[in-house]
Order: C-alpha cells, then structure tokens, then sequence
C-alpha cells in the first residue's frame, strides 16, 4: 500500500514533536525512520497506526485520506518496541487474539485460527512454542512472536517501533534477515523506526533521517551515504 | 567458589554483602515473631477464650439468639453490597488515572485518600449531617419514604465511604508498572476499548483486584466508628456486628460479645486463608504474569 504523509505536525502541550513534514513511501517498500531520540521518529510512526492524532495535516493511504481513521480501522500491523505480548495468554493465543476481537460476522471458524496460527508459527521459524507464555520465550522469540501477532490480522501495512532495540548484537543480526526475509515474503509496505544507522542502511530500501521533528533526507541508502543533504545527515552516518 | 570449597577449614566462610551474622539474624527473627505474638497471636486467642469462657453451649447459644442473627446477616448483606461497587468504582478511578493524562488528576489521588486520613467518626457525622432528617435533603427523602440515616442506605454509604481507597489504591501502582502498550497493542489489533478492558487490561491486574477486594471486605465487615454514627444502633435493625459487640461488652455480657468477635475474626481468618489458597493454587499463573 502507498503511504503518504501530507504537512503533518504534532504538537504535545507547547513543545513540538513533528513540524509539519511530508513524504511519500511507495507501495511494497522496507522503509527506515532513522534518528536520534526525540527526533519525531516514533511520533511519526504512532501517527501512522492511529496511535496517535497529528495536530495538523493528512495521512493518506492509497491515496485515500486516512487521517480520521480509527487505530482499528487502519488495519496497520505493530510491533512495540518492547513488544507489548500479552502476558497472560499463550503465544497460540497472543497470535490468535486480533483474529478472536473480529465481529463474528468477519471472524473466521476456530479450526480456520489454529490453521492461520500454525502457519504463522511456521513463518516466523518457531514452529513449537505456541503453548508457552511470554516470560517462557526469550528476547529474539518475543521479537518474531509480536511480528506474528502483527501478521495474524492480514494488516495492510506493517509499523516497527524499534523492532531490534532490546535485543543483544548476534540476535539482532539473524532477526534484521528475518524481518528482511518476512517483508519480501508478504510483500507488505513496512515502516521501521531506529536510531541505529547501520540497521537502517544494511535493511531498508529507504531511509528517512529525521532530527528534531524534521526530515533531513529521504533517499536510498547508498545514495545518503554518497551525497548527504545537510551536515547533520553527514555526521549521524558517520558514527 | 572452587578455591573458597579448597580452603575450606583454613578461612573463614566467606559471607555475601548484604548477609548479616547468625546471630543478627536470630535476634531481628526473634523480634519480629515476639511482636507478632504480643500484638496478633495473643488477643485472637484471649478473644476465643473468653467467647468459651462458660463452654461452648454457652457460647453458640449466644449466637443463635436473634440479635446476633440480625447483626451477623446485616453485616455480612453489607459486605455483599459495598464490596462489588467500591470493585467497580475502584477500577474506574484506576483506570482513568493511569491510563489518562488530564488536569486535576494530582487532586483526584488525593481525593481518594481521604477516607485513609479523615477519621470515620467524622465521615459518619458528613453523612447525618447530609441526609439526616434535619437537612433539606434528608428530610425530603424521609418524606419519600427512603430514610438514609438510621437505616441500611446510610450504613452502605459510610462503609463505601471509609472502604473506598482500598481497591483503587491496590490497583494503581500495579497498572502504573504496566503501563499502556499491551492495551495499545490490542486496539492495533482491531480490538474494541470495552473488549480491550475484558481480554487485556482485567486479566492483568486479577490479583490486584483480589487483594484489594480482601481488603476492603475485611475493613467493610469490621468498620466500627461510621457506622455508629450514621446507624443509631438499632437492634435488629440497624446494629452490625462490631456495633452490636460494643454495645453486648458495654451490658457486661462478655460472653455473648466475644463469641460474636470471635465470628467476626474468623470472616477475617477465611479471607486469608483464601487469598493464600488461591495464591498457592494459581502458583504457575502468578509468575507468568509478572513483567517479563
């Protein structure tokens, strides 16, 4: 799906997290929003989900204004940066649960759930957990069963709230082809937010530098690397 | 730790930081358990032995006898009504309060506190004073028919009043440490805010809940000072257990007032027992559920 953001800003009391900003990710892309903290990045995304309202301007998906959508109704897969499983359910039924919350109308028969679960415990290579708990699974397990959860409701796009940040280096390594491999896979348009430029560069097929509630630049990888637009960009790359 | 088991013998045993000398830790145990039994074994004791003072007949003969009956059932009809709505109010201020960002909450907290520093003699005398028969209120709703004060609508407010803060105040920093992802994570997943509270937000502050629902069971049955104020102390009527205790120990029928306390300690001994019961039970459970 074609995501676009038209002039948005967000305004928290009287500090401002996003002066208006604008871009356009095309349909099907792994797209970075990279920046130190406070630059606006997770503001943005949250904007995305429905998570949180701008204060002015317009999101647009497809080409359709989405800005008033509810989080509901915006279909947008998320993955908390701590994941945010629910404790209390098995992993089957963290996966199951945006199936489960559908009006019955719409939800699918309980045999046609364990067949999408198992199918996403296969895809995400942990084809054996689904009976334990969250405290039962370690940090990279977590990490693919939220991204499972995410999948489960079939979401028009895909939100990634620094999906590797609470993660060891070895793991964050075999996850980023894991994210890389699932993105290909389902052809979904996917948005992650890090402050981590090296991530951002290795996974993505766009970056969007942020700073300050500001795009600095929105380019290909190697692009940003070979001709960065300001200074800022030019020193956040080179850490 | 291979090198302290060769030595072993020759060193002396090497102690963690925080560790303190046998004979440190035997004197603190020793406190503690010599406080316990001045302050809470003895008296529970002292209460059953006095209720069986003139032997056991004696003693359930007391209990059988209507105004013991009467004090036991509205006592425990009190419970049953003011327990589930200080439940539901303590939820909902919980809720509003750590899931919610607006102004005036600092003074909503406070508010909540009130009963934990207003003395409950006081919080009876607000209540007659509102709706006795004397103030415009009172006397409009005695004129309706539905007296507050002196009657079971008073005592209900007065225990709500003094057993609010418990379930609120148990729930509060438990959903505070939680935090909102798992609810935001929900309403991503297309679910609604009430199925949200249901699947989500219930399920993970139950043993908050429980505790606070123990507590303020306890605190409602035992409330004394409100009570006697806004109840009159009707026997039959209006008097419950810990007023009706009073006033049988003040006619010097001791036996008659201890054999009502020490029901009314054993209500307070069943609710421990399953709280621990349920906490031994859903053992499992409760360690899955704390922060991963």
């Amino acid at each position: 799906m074609h995501i676009e953001v038209d002039e948005i800003s967000k305004q928290f009391g009287t500090t401002a997290a996003l002066h208006p900003v604008s871009l356009s990710l095309p349909s099907g892309a792994l797209v970075a929003l990279l920046g130190p903290s406070g630059s606006g990045k997770t503001t943005l995304l949250r904007i995305l989900g429905g998570l949180e309202f701008p204060t002015s301007g317009r999101v647009l998906f497809d080409g359709q204004d989405a800005t008033g959508l509810t989080v509901q109704d915006r279909r947008a897969g998320f993955v908390f940066q701590s994941y945010a499983l629910f404790r209390h359910m098995t992993v089957f039924d963290n996966i199951a649960y945006g199936l489960n919350a559908r009006p019955r109308a719409s939800r699918p028969a309980k045999a046609e759930i364990a067949r999408r679960v198992t199918k996403l415990l296969d895809l995400i290579q942990l084809p054996d957990i689904g009976a334990r708990y969250p405290s039962q699974l370690s940090g990279g397990q977590r990490q693919r069963v939220a991204l499972a959860r995410a999948l489960a409701i079939e979401p028009r796009m895909l939100l990634l709230d620094e999906p590797f940040g609470a993660l060891d280096a070895k793991v964050r390594k075999e996850l980023r082809q894991g994210l890389r491999d699932i993105h290909d896979t389902t052809g979904l348009s996917t948005v992650f937010v890090t402050h981590d430029q090296e991530e951002a560069m290795e996974l993505a097929d766009l970056v969007v530098v942020m700073s300050m509630g500001r795009i600095e630049q929105i380019a290909k990888p190697q692009d940003i690397r070979a001709r960065p637009a300001t200074a800022f960009v030019r020193e956040f790359i080179t850490i | 730790m291979s090198d302290a088991t060769l030595n072993k013998g020759a060193q002396p045993r090497f102690r963690s930081a925080t560790e303190e000398s046998p004979a440190a830790r035997r004197i603190m145990i020793a406190i503690a358990f010599l406080g316990l039994a001045i302050l809470v074994f003895a008296p529970l004791i002292a209460v059953f032995a006095e209720a069986f003072a003139d032997g056991v007949a004696a003693s359930v003969k007391s209990l059988a006898s209507p105004d013991a009956q009467d004090a036991i059932r509205l006592t425990l009809t009190i419970a049953a009504i003011s327990v589930p709505l200080n439940a539901a109010f303590g939820i909902a201020a919980a809720w509003f309060i750590t899931k919610f960002d607006f102004r005036g909450k600092a003074f909503l907290i406070t508010l909540i506190d009130l009963p934990f520093s207003v003395s409950p003699v006081v919080a009876g005398l607000c209540i007659v004073l509102m709706f006795g028969a004397n103030s415009a209120l009172g006397g409009w709703l005695v004129a309706q028919g539905y007296p507050i004060v002196f009657a079971m609508p008073g005592i209900i407010l007065a225990t709500m009043f003094v057993t609010f803060p418990f379930v609120a105040r148990e729930l509060i920093p438990v959903m505070i440490e939680q935090g909102r992802t798992e609810e935001e994570a929900a309403l991503t997943l297309g679910a609604s805010g009430w199925r949200t509270f249901w699947t989500v937000t219930l399920p993970n502050i139950r043993w908050a809940l429980l505790y606070g629902v123990l507590l303020c069971n306890a605190r409602a049955m035992g409330e004394f000072g409100a009570v006697a104020v806004v109840s009159g102390k009707i026997r039959g009527q209006t008097a419950t257990m810990p007023t009706t205790i009073e006033m049988l120990y003040q006619e010097y029928l001791s036996v008659a007032a201890f054999s009502l306390a020490a029901v009314l300690a054993l209500l307070a001994l069943v609710t421990l027992l399953l709280k621990t019961a349920l906490e031994i039970r859903h053992a499992d459970q409760l360690a899955a559920t704390h922060r991963h």
